[in-house]
């Protein structure tokens, strides 16, 4: 039957999200709720809510409670719930998706895992002025602003690494950073992140 | 056998270590590596968490200028399992999406670069050694078999999971660093969390939770008696290696395994000296497990399997072991 | 061109047609083309009133054709044939125009669906004006039936056609028949013993006047049509002396040669290199594996034939190659068993204690290994806690999406199972859903609750030794979501059982194309429909029953084993059936023998004559599908019913409106 629709029905929650997942087709619709990615996650115990339960949660539409839940920043990407779900659902994508979801909209603020989008967001500075990650950058400057009493347990730590060899006092850098700089900027333009 | 080659951001300075001995061994296998002209970080997981085709543009950049180097046999070759996993990930979204690939070319264009999807094959370093150069290559650079060390191969996820592109091994019992492990004289410790996961970058989120995971992979090797886990990932390594102190203050454990990579194994087994190797990089001593190279097991010691009696039901049989 | 007087009937289909076609306009312009003398619009052709329109119209004025403008003739075309048929005309002499599923049913622009509609009439009225009447063949039907598989459908099919009086010929691949029911020990809902009530239909299937029981045989060849095939049967050597043999057993007491039994017992115990697969078998004559004994390997041993009591061990014996003539087949291959090292996860074939359904099966059984004892892998522990694993490799994208059906029903019977024996034991289900369907299902999965099951509603994610917290060392720990608390949870068990999946036998593929029908992608049979006709394929004279159409539990599979006999009992009684004309015919003198549609043939009905050097169709093999009428090149072949000029003429019609700029050449 061709389908003369009378109106189109306004992107839902469940749609959005699926929508700002690249790696199509996600078949988030296919979830049965079966609990395989709860049950394989390493950090599950952790979490505020299983990967399932979240899932459940998308299609009730509680897109506050989704966003403002620390499970998305509890992901350590280890693909096993992806590789497991019998129904094929690009589950680790989806958590990313959330993730930059809950950061646009700020709810992240609300979780418990508040700390974590800054811990990325001090990493991709460097990878956008430089090109290259810069770690001693990265955890001092993570640190100072989110765990300041913990600089001294970060230091020690420090010591032990440009004692072995293994960190660079300076950033590295790509040559033609003005071309990185231009191909991001264009990229966040087309796809309306900023 | 010519290779694109990706280093990755570790293995400048955290994992020179893996630079190194990875340089050392490739050499006499007969690889050569065409290192991508002006690389720039693959993101790893970070950049996907605030910016969507960002992030994908940023690893495309990669593969479009590894596209314009010529001598590479259209492969790009990973040290670092994360970098493979973004690169592969990237080039199988990329092949699978017209929008997708559309759009990141959009992005490229604005700097001067183009990449066409499929153009690229994206591997990581273990499966060009094992797979390409095959076992036999490998036994006859042998000349210090690594008998007597017991090492329980680390695989890590994002070198075995999801199946893009790229991948070559089973994703929850890999075996093909297991069965390098064998050539190169080593005996393998079949450790079950040999594919677990090391982390990541949940040591800056949440210190329990990363404590957590590096104790359960630590925990096991050792009680299978591994003298040493030997790893294919930068990350991997830091966690089990650098925060193995730390782990072992959260949980009141004395555990002491060292981790190396399995380039450095290659290199001992080859006869090369262990400071070219990098080793004497870690946060746990490797010496005193290397020690036992070569040294005879005596027959009390090794560990004896149980004859089953003559009530046991019998196992179910078993494709090829690793 | 004859002058043919066509009727044409334009049918509403309530809305389904009227809603977008405008029918009236349709009829109207029917009316006034060429040949046409009758056209009339009504709301329900199919109806016995519009059947009666074209029934008194053909006396009335004198019809020589009828069109029907309506739905796909794959739902009324026997109807109108029929009304056809009893206005006086040969039922051939009709052509449906499918006005609905391709017009109506197509599109909402009721413009161009009026416009497509006057063309398919016109095409039909083109067409019909060149058919000639066809008497259909009429086949006799050999009463003999063939059975392949002796599983409990195949036995149940067989007994149900003996019982009628018919001769059967069931062959089983083993050597003995039973299948994987006489593998169970209890079954559910009742508990009643497999073997208990398997047996008896067992004993009755050998000892039956009418059933020729073919063990340790396979089918090596299919020939002929429905009502007369030749099956070619390879009774391969069991190196016994059947008509000497008693039973005994001595030769298999006396085997020095142990082996797994990978079949009957899933690999859980041994068999004798010389055996029988278990007490009960029917027929009662041992089996020598050749593979496995010392005499054919080294020329040693012969103990069998030392000890045997009455000389019936012939190390000479061969193969045989029987031929049989049936009239219809009904194939009960069954299933094979999902491979649970498929999922390393779950640990099974590395963890000792992870143990599949089927071993488990045999564990309980009381003449299993161990006496019906639930003992660990090391044969003598008693387990104080088990785990269930539901849906292992069903439900499951990554190896078969679909539901096995049984398995929710069999972890039920397992759990109770465990009860019954280790009376203190821990027991968890681990399942996504409670399929539990049937008649006294429910009641079963209540009694389970009673009995005092922990159900937990979550997929397991993996099984594991490794232990993390204090109470997990030394056990297996499940890892799973407790969904409907949201949950991780870890629980230590001391075995695990995964209730693994059917699937279709694998070798399934060849089996099909040995009889000439089709798997699905999941290697199951085809039926010919999924709703109306289970046990039917589309190759006639060829019947599916039990698991190897899908997975089902024993009262299915006794249910389709016994309407597969009655539908082929149908057919023996009536004696003689009528096969569509629509088939192919070779022009013997325009053939040049160039054998090109020998091969074409995907039903293998062209011969080729070597004294004659022509090929000629065997009318009752021949489905009319029309490839070799496409291809042959000196245009020898004709489709009956598809001639060049109806199908042209069909053209022609249905570019009626444009005809003038198109020439066709006829």
């Amino acid at each position: 039957m061709t389908a003369t629709a009378a109106q189109a029905r306004a992107p839902t929650f469940f749609d959005e999200v699926v929508q700002a997942t690249p790696g199509g087709p996600i078949h988030l619709e296919l979830c049965l709720q079966c609990g395989t990615c709860g049950g394989s996650c390493p950090s599950g115990p952790d979490m505020d809510h299983t990967p399932r339960a979240l899932f459940a949660m998308i299609s009730a539409g509680m897109r506050e409670k989704v966003l403002s839940s620390n499970t998305p920043w509890y992901c350590v990407s280890c693909y096993y719930c992806m590789v497991r779900c019998p129904q094929e659902i690009h589950i680790t994508d989806l958590m990313y998706t959330l993730k930059r979801m809950a950061i646009k909209e700020g709810f992240y603020r609300k979780s418990s895992a508040a700390g974590a989008p800054g811990f990325s967001q001090t990493f991709i500075d460097y990878v956008e002025n430089y090109g290259r990650s810069f770690e001693l950058g990265l955890a001092t400057r993570y640190h100072l602003s989110h765990h300041p009493l913990d600089t001294v347990k970060m230091a020690t730590f420090g010591l032990g690494m440009f004692r072995r060899g293994r960190v660079d006092l300076a950033p590295k850098r790509i040559k033609r950073v003005d071309e990185l700089k231009a191909i991001l900027a264009k990229a966040k333009e087309i796809g309306g992140e900023e | 056998m010519k290779y694109g080659y990706y280093p990755g951001c570790s293995l400048e300075r955290n994992a020179r270590a893996y630079h190194q001995s990875a340089m050392a061994v490739t050499k006499p296998l007969g690889i050569e590596f065409k290192v991508v002209d002006d690389w720039n970080c693959c993101g790893a997981t970070e950049y996907i968490a605030i910016n969507r085709l960002a992030a994908y543009a940023l690893v495309a950049r990669n593969l479009a200028l590894a596209t314009k180097q010529a001598d590479n046999g259209h492969q790009l070759v990973a040290p670092c399992s994360a970098c493979f996993l973004n690169l592969s990930k990237a080039e199988y979204y990329l092949s699978n999406s017209p929008d997708l690939a559309a759009d990141v070319n959009l992005a490229l264009e604005a700097g001067g670069l183009h990449y066409t999807p499929g153009h690229l094959r994206v591997r990581h370093l273990l499966d060009i050694i094992v797979n390409d150069v095959g076992h036999d290559a490998i036994a006859e650079k042998i000349t210090n078999p690594l008998k007597g060390l017991r090492v329980a191969a680390y695989y890590g996820c994002l070198i075995v999971r999801p199946a893009y592109q790229g991948v070559f091994d089973d994703p929850e019992y890999p075996i093909t660093l297991d069965k390098l492990m064998k050539t190169l004289g080593a005996e393998v410790v079949d450790f079950p969390l040999k594919a677990n996961c090391c982390g990541g970058h949940m040591t800056q989120i949440s210190e329990p939770v990363a404590f957590d995971m590096i104790h359960r992979i630590i925990k096991n090797a050792a009680d299978y008696q591994a003298d040493i886990i030997v790893t294919v990932c930068p990350m991997c390594q830091l966690n089990l290696d650098a925060y193995q102190d730390a782990m072992n203050k959260f949980f009141k454990t004395d555990y002491h395994v060292p981790i190396l990579y399995f380039t450095q194994l290659i290199g001992l087994a080859f006869g090369m000296a262990a400071k070219d190797l990098g080793i004497g990089k870690e946060f746990v001593d490797a010496r005193p497990a290397l020690a036992k190279i070569g040294i005879e097991v005596p027959e009390e010691e090794a560990p004896k399997k149980k004859k089953p009696s003559k009530e046991a039901l019998p196992m179910p049989s078993m494709p090829e072991e690793g | 061109m004859s002058e043919e007087r066509v009727g044409v009937y334009i049918c509403h289909c309530g809305t389904n047609i009227a809603g977008t076609v405008n029918v009236e306009e349709v009829s109207h312009w029917a009316g006034e083309q060429p040949h046409v003398v009758i056209a009339r619009d009504y709301k329900f052709m199919c109806s016995s009133l519009g059947q009666e329109l074209i029934e008194q119209d053909i006396k009335e004025h004198g019809l020589t054709r009828v069109v029907v403008a309506a739905c796909s003739p794959h739902m009324h075309e026997k109807t109108f044939r029929g009304a056809t048929e009893r206005g006086g005309l040969n039922p051939f002499l009709f052509e449906m125009a499918n006005i609905r599923e391709h017009d109506s049913w197509a599109t909402n622009d009721k413009e161009m669906a009026t416009q497509k509609a006057k063309a398919l009439v016109m095409g039909a009225v083109e067409r019909v004006v060149h058919h000639q009447p066809l008497e259909p063949l009429p086949v006799d039907i050999n009463p003999n039936s063939l059975v392949v598989g002796g599983g409990i459908a195949g036995i149940s099919a067989a007994l149900e056609l003996a019982n009628a009086g018919y001769h059967v010929y069931l062959v089983e691949r083993e050597p003995s028949i039973g299948g994987h029911m006489a593998q169970l020990d209890k079954t559910f809902p009742t508990l009643d013993c497999s073997a208990c009530i398997l047996t008896p239909k067992m004993v009755e299937v050998g000892q039956h006047p009418n059933i020729t029981l073919l063990s340790y045989s396979e089918v090596e060849n299919v020939a002929g049509y429905i009502g007369n095939f030749t099956v070619t049967i390879r009774k391969r050597a069991r190196y016994v002396n059947e008509s000497l043999c008693t039973g005994c057993g001595i030769c298999e007491e006396k085997c020095p040669r142990k082996v797994i039994d990978e079949v009957f017992e899933a690999g859980l115990s041994f068999r004798k290199a010389i055996y029988r697969p278990f007490p009960q078998a029917v027929p009662k004559f041992p089996v020598l594996d050749v593979a496995n004994c010392t005499y054919f390997e080294r020329g040693k041993c012969k103990a069998c034939q030392i000890f045997c009591p009455t000389e019936a061990i012939d190390f000479e014996q061969q193969d045989q190659l029987i031929q049989v003539q049936v009239g219809n087949i009904i194939l009960a291959t069954g299933f094979d068993l999902f491979d649970a090292r498929r999922v390393p996860q779950y640990g099974f074939g590395r963890l000792a204690n992870v143990f599949t359904s089927l071993e488990f099966e045999r564990m309980v059984n009381a003449s299993g290994p161990t006496g019906g004892k639930i003992v660990l892998r090391d044969g003598t522990t008693q387990p104080e806690s088990i785990a269930i694993v539901h849906c292992v490799g069903s439900r499951d994208k990554n190896y078969n999406e679909y539901c096995s059906k049984v398995c929710c029903m069999y972890s039920l019977k397992f759990a109770h199972l465990v009860h019954e024996r280790v009376p203190n034991a821990e027991v968890y289900n681990f399942y996504i859903d409670m399929r539990t369907p049937g008649k006294g299902y429910e009641e079963f999965y209540h009694r389970l609750l009673h009995e005092g099951t922990h159900f937990i509603r979550g997929r397991v994610a993996e099984v594991t030794d490794s232990a993390r917290m204090p109470g997990e060392e030394g056990k297996l720990i499940v890892q799973a979501e407790d969904t409907l608390i949201g949950k991780q949870r870890r629980i230590p068990v001391d075995m695990v059982i995964l209730s693994t999946g059917l699937e279709a036998r694998h070798d399934s593929k060849e089996i099909s194309l040995l009889f000439g029908m089709g798997c699905d992608f999941d290697g199951f049979f085809v039926e010919r429909h999924p709703k109306l006709d289970p046990v039917a394929t589309m190759t006639e004279g060829v019947f599916i029953a039990g698991a190897c159409q899908g997975p089902k539990d024993i009262p299915d599979s006794v249910c389709q084993g016994a309407a597969a006999s009655a539908r082929v009992s149908s057919l023996i009684s009536r004696g003689t059936i009528l096969m569509e004309p629509v088939r192919a015919h070779i022009e013997a003198e325009s053939c040049s023998g160039c054998r090109i549609c020998n091969n074409m043939c995907p039903y293998n009905a062209i011969v080729f004559h070597e004294d004659t050097k022509v090929s000629e169709v065997i009318t009752a093999l021949c489905q009319g599908c029309g490839t070799c009428v496409a291809a042959c090149p000196s245009a020898a072949i004709t489709g009956a019913h598809f001639t060049n000029i109806q199908v042209l003429s069909e053209i022609e019609g249905i570019l009626w409106d444009v005809r003038e700029r198109v020439a066709v050449p006829v």
